[in-house]
């Protein structure tokens, strides 16, 4: 077997299972499919990662997003300032009005992160395709990309840890956050919660290409009023708020 | 007399460097010899990702490379990756690649005195007995 050929058939595969998980019945979506690329294809500067958060879907006291990225990623649940959390649920109340908002919030993929900025070993990366990462391999744990985010997105992973998952390595001493579920997005589908969140039947939270016209997502914010979260800082968020 | 030791202590660096590399090329040959041998684990499948001569001497590079290509460009070839060597390499009693001195990794590794802290973060076992004994 020759390595294109194996190549091919990989591409093919991957192909197939792509239009199976999001076709419910011809011509059905469930959701919009997230156009993945070949394993080999490295991720594309045409391309912005973002998502649109409805505040007005988000359901007070539910937490199906939260508890589908730490099953996705192997994050523990705990909600010490010592655990890992990748999305905080927060409930909101207007003291003059007494309205209640709900809302998850995770790292914002920001265009012009400050994590970047300081980082002192360049572990602190975004990808082409925009979303905001930690290399790990290169990450020392000085928490300075922690002290800069305006939105407590990042924590310190304070324990040993055992038994991650093999798309999630995770250890001590380095920094994490949201990935966007990076290696499934890689594969061509959804971030956990995204899915979670539909599949509770919210679907508060759309996810795709900011820079493709014909995305939902970027059909939505040409459409209706949505805002980032401190625009004032000037970083340019991947991901946007309706309703708040 | 300084240079005399140097190059004492060098000669005796590189005999030991060329014997812990013959004993490593000769590992799967067994028996006798007075060279103690590293005991290497089985693995799944015919043959490795390259020749095994090549792997003993390049897997780092290959996996630091591919590393870096995941990890910065999101290039997920499934060829050099940490994840197949696990799917292929990880013992059939400890079911890892690194749980005891005699899995895969470690049992080379032991033997020539080096320590890599990749399993700290990277699962040691195959997919499918990984990350299932927490949420
Ligand atoms: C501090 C945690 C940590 C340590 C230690 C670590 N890695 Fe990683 N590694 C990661 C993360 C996080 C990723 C990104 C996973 C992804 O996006 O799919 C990754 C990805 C990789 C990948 C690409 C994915 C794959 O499975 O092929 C390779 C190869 C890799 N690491 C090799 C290594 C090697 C070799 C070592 C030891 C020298 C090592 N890593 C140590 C956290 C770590
Ligand atoms: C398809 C299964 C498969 C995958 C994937 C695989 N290997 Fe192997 N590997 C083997 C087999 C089988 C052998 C023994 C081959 C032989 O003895 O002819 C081997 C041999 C080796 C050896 C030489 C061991 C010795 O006896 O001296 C090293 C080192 C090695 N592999 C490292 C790796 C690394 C590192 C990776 C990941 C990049 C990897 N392998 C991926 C199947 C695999
Ligand atoms: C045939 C013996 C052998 C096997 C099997 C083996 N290694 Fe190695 N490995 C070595 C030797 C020898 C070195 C040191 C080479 C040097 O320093 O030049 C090394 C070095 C490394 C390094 C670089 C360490 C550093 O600090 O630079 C990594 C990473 C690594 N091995 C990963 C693996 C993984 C993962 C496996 C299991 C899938 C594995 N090795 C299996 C012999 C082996």
């Amino acid at each position: 077997m020759s390595g294109s050929d194996a190549g091919r058939r990989q591409f093919l595969a991957w192909g197939a299972g792509a239009v199976a998980t999001l076709t419910l019945a011809p011509g059905v979506l469930l959701l919009q499919p997230a156009h993945g690329r070949a394993p080999a294809e490295a991720a594309s500067g045409k391309v912005r990662w973002g998502m649109l958060i409805d505040t007005n879907q988000c359901a007070t006291g539910c937490d199906a997003c939260v508890t589908a990225c730490n099953r996705e990623n192997g994050l523990s649940g705990g909600t010490r300032e010592t655990d890992s959390q990748w999305i905080r649920k927060m409930e909101l109340e207007d003291p003059r009005t007494g309205r209640k908002t709900s809302l998850p919030m995770m790292c914002q993929h920001c265009e012009k992160p400050p994590c970047v900025d300081v980082c002192p070993t360049g572990a602190s990366f975004k990808r082409a395709d925009g979303i905001v990462l930690v290399d790990k391999h290169i990450c020392i744990g000085c928490r300075y990309c922690m002290m800069a985010c305006p939105y407590k997105a990042r924590s310190l992973v304070h324990e040993n840890l055992a038994d991650q998952k093999p798309d999630v390595p995770r250890g001590k001493g380095t920094v994490e956050a949201c990935t966007l579920c990076v290696p499934r997005v890689d594969r061509g589908e959804h971030p956990a919660c995204v899915e979670a969140c539909a599949a509770a039947g919210h679907g508060a939270i759309v996810f795709g290409d900011l820079n493709d016209p014909a995305s939902e997502i970027a059909q939505r914010v040409a459409k209706y009023p949505s805002v980032q979260v401190r625009a004032d800082l000037g970083m340019n968020t991947g991901v946007r708020y309706q309703g708040i | 007399m300084r240079s005399k030791a140097k190059s004492a202590l060098l000669a005796l660096l590189l005999s030991l460097a060329v014997g812990a590399g013959w004993a490593i090329s000769q590992a799967r040959e067994a028996p006798a010899g007075r060279v103690p041998k590293p005991a290497i684990a089985p693995a799944k499948g015919e043959q490795c990702v390259e020749p095994v001569d090549f792997m003993r001497r390049n897997h780092m590079q290959l996996l630091l490379h591919q590393r870096d290509r995941t990890m910065h460009e999101g290039i997920r070839t499934k060829r050099y990756s940490l994840k197949g060597c696990v799917e292929c390499h990880a013992s059939p009693t400890t079911g890892s690649v690194a749980a005891e001195q005699g899995d895969f990794c470690q049992s080379c590794h032991s033997y020539a005195a080096v320590k890599i802290d990749c399993f700290e973060c990277h699962a040691s076992r195959p997919q499918a007995l990984a990350g299932g004994a927490k949420p």
